[in-house]
């Protein structure tokens, strides 16, 4: 162009190609900080995530194994059925109180036979090596099984959530000479036990079936109900989220026209998503319990209240995959006169499948995972009975997953703590599941214009 | 297909099919469109031409009513098809899109199989009364379409799957299949390579004998090749209107013959 251009020419580039002049190694000084940066962001994260399903694994895999006892137990007939008629009616009246000391002869007899006489072992000690919730378990035997009174049956029963700890590291020698509820010689003996194959460690699936225990049996505990529970109300989220959402999404995206009340809508929805899950219980609690009068913690109040947790995600995500719908693939329907109707379910929804699905999946398993609000309708309680079948079953009482995490955690004995980590294994290896299915989906559903 | 063929062409009087007055657009508060007054004819193409932004791809929506779907769009004026007003308050938009179709600047064949995208129209108009019935508009439509040797063998592989040129004939099958009686089409070659574009062509000369066919383009060259009829439009407003053979040779008004001597545009 002019002259100076040409006379500064020279003096703005470094002379040759195999020098790095000063502000090209600034550059490159900068961003190799930048990558620095990111790959500690990175670091700290992996390390954090590592550290995390380590301390949860360690704590809780040995919630999926069991220690048993096995012994053969004496179904004495003047005990269990004392009018020695066989009826049932009158075997039921023999209440658990009553199996006790059934159980307790049978393991004193076990010991006895190992020939595990360990000097200041008292008859109490023997007896409490076995779980509490032996008892409930033979007297259930007993009344489906009455033809086997007055014969000896072989038994598992579950060993004392100490002994079981034993086995698992959770109890030492060392702490039990300091734990008022195990003692050395219960250990000796258990190995002894042990030893002879009348005491083993297995699989636990009784974990993932049974209900909730009291606080003297963990070893009984389970997460069949919180399992059921969480389920139910999974349901419930899909059945009324997953419609309500899309057909929301669609009026809003598709139809509504843009003016003042449709951008406070949406304003509103995006705020939604942000609020606290916490004020979603406590509207939950406010409407759904003290208005309607719901029943308190069934799963019915929790899913409505998750569904009104999960809606704006859902809205917010489905909208997104409409809008990613190219505007000539409605152009086209449109131009050979299909009505807008037409043109959204026939076109526009199945292109935007995969975008709703994957956003639906996400906000259950966001559900699935939350809380706060379920603590505040009522869903942290103690429950023991399952949940009958839909749709009556959603009425009953039911829990939670995370709530009965919270609840285990809530427990005194170490032996809780251990279930707590195993259920959150279960939680996390569910939601693993929903983000497989959604990533899947997304795969299978792959954008095809 | 040459250009010297406009010497040659014809001047002759059709019926009109569709007939614009005092056609105004807006798009908000910005005036799109200024006072169009036009008679399209049955049975011939006319182009609209112009240069970027003039406003010839938006009158060409006014005439089957796509500028409904854009919230601030609106039309004063009318255009009437067959001297019925196509904006009376009783004609609902789907009805007149199945007489006046429309093919679009990029090719959009829905991401289905070919035959479907085709079958399409028909199923939604309830053209057919049987498979049978079906089958034969597709391939009817397909032939006319100029495409059916090259996918008769695949009707139902993808209608993405198909090159440019491919797409935009499946898109015109599509069009006719849903038997229009105007065939609008925005810029239908600006996608295409020339032997693509040199297939289309003649095939819009084809369509000629059943349909009136508008077109806009930005090929002044295919404009002169294609159309009996051209509208120059600058600015919202249609400077000049006329047989394409005097548009070229003899433009009346300086806008016009700046355009097609390149001095505007």
């Amino acid at each position: 162009m002019t002259d100076v251009t040409v006379a500064e020419k020279t003096s703005k580039h470094a002379s040759s190609l195999h020098q790095t002049d000063v502000r090209t190694k600034r550059r490159n000084a900068s961003e190799a900080r930048f990558r620095f940066y990111g790959l500690t962001a990175i670091a700290v994260g992996v390390f954090a995530l590592i550290v995390l399903m380590a301390s949860i694994l360690s704590n809780g895999i040995p919630a999926f194994f069991q220690t048993y006892v096995i012994m053969n137990v004496d179904l004495k007939a003047d005990v269990l059925d004392p009018k020695g008629n066989r009826d049932p009616d009158d075997i039921a009246k023999v209440m658990t109180f009553g199996y006790t000391p059934l159980i307790n002869e049978a393991t004193k007899t076990l010991v006895a036979e190992i020939g595990g006489e360990v000097p200041g072992l008292t008859d109490k000690m023997v007896n409490n090596m076995i779980s509490r919730e032996a008892a409930g378990q033979l007297r259930r035997f007993v009344l489906a099984h009455p033809d086997e009174i007055g014969k000896t049956v072989k038994f598992e029963f579950l060993a004392n959530g100490r002994i079981d700890g034993y086995f698992k590291g959770r109890v030492t020698r060392e702490s039990a000479a300091l734990d008022s509820n195990v003692s050395v010689e219960q250990l000796d003996i258990a190995d002894a036990l042990k030893r002879d194959g009348h005491l083993e460690t297995r699989f636990n699936f009784a974990f993932l079936t049974n209900p909730d225990a009291s606080d003297q049996r963990p070893e009984a505990a389970g997460i069949g109900v919180a399992i059921l529970g969480s389920a139910y109300m999974m349901l419930i989220v899909l059945g009324l989220a997953l419609p309500i959402g899309v057909a929301a999404s669609i009026y809003l995206e598709e139809f509504a026209k843009t003016n003042w009340l449709t951008d406070i809508i949406e304003v509103n929805i995006s705020n939604l998503a942000a609020v606290p899950s916490i004020v979603f219980g406590i509207l939950g609690l406010a409407i759904f319990i003290n208005f309607m009068h719901l029943p308190q913690s069934a799963p019915i109040v929790g899913g409505l209240v998750l569904t009104l947790m999960t809606l704006p995600t859902i809205i917010i995500s489905t909208r997104a995959a409409l809008k990613s719908v190219p505007n000539s693939i409605r152009d086209a329907a449109l131009g050979i006169g299909a009505s807008k109707m037409q043109t959204v379910f026939h076109h526009v929804l199945p292109l935007a499948m995969p975008g709703i699905l994957t956003g639906t999946i996400i906000g259950l398993a966001q559900a699935l995972g939350e809380t706060a609000p379920l603590l505040l309708i009522g869903m942290v309680a103690f429950v023991k009975d399952f949940p009958a079948a839909p749709p009556e079953g959603f009425f009953d009482p039911a829990t939670a997953l995370p709530v009965q995490v919270y609840n285990f955690t809530q427990r005194s004995d170490p032996a809780f703590y251990e279930r707590a980590s195993g259920a959150i294994i279960v939680l996390l290896i569910f939601l693993l599941i929903m983000n497989a299915l959604a990533i899947v989906l997304r795969r299978r559903f792959e954008r095809r214009w | 297909m040459n250009d010297m063929r406009m010497v040659e062409r014809q001047v002759g009087t059709k019926p009109i099919k569709i007939s614009g007055r005092n056609v105004q657009v807006y798009y908000g508060d910005s005036h799109a469109i200024k006072d169009v007054n036009v008679d399209i004819e049955d049975n011939t193409v006319t182009a609209f031409i112009g240069p970027s932004g003039c406003g010839k791809s938006t009158f060409l929506r006014c005439l089957n009513r796509m500028n409904d779907t854009i919230d601030i769009c609106r039309v004063e004026g009318t255009i009437t098809l067959d001297g019925e007003d196509i904006y009376d308050k009783k004609v609902d938009p789907v009805q007149l899109r199945a007489k006046v179709g429309m093919v679009f600047q990029k090719p959009n064949p829905f991401p289905k199989s070919i035959y479907d995208n085709v079958a399409y129209g028909p199923r939604i108009h309830g053209l057919a009364r049987s498979k049978a019935e079906l089958d034969e508009i597709v391939e009817r439509s397909l032939r006319r379409g100029a495409i059916w040797d090259e996918v008769k063998d695949r009707l139902n592989a993808p209608g993405t799957g198909l090159s440019g040129g491919q797409q935009q004939r499946l898109c015109i099958a599509r069009a006719v299949a849903t038997e229009p009686e105007v065939l609008l089409m925005d810029e239908p070659c600006s996608a295409l390579d020339p032997i693509a574009t040199a297939q289309v062509e003649e095939l819009i000369d084809e369509l000629r004998e059943t349909y009136s066919v508008v077109i806009v383009t930005h090929s002044m060259q295919q404009a002169a090749r294609v159309s009996q009829k051209t509208a120059f439009f600058h600015l919202g407003e249609l400077v000049e209107f006329g047989e394409t053979g005097d548009i070229f040779t003899n433009p009346k008004d300086s806008r016009t013959e700046s355009y097609i001597t390149g001095r505007i545009g």
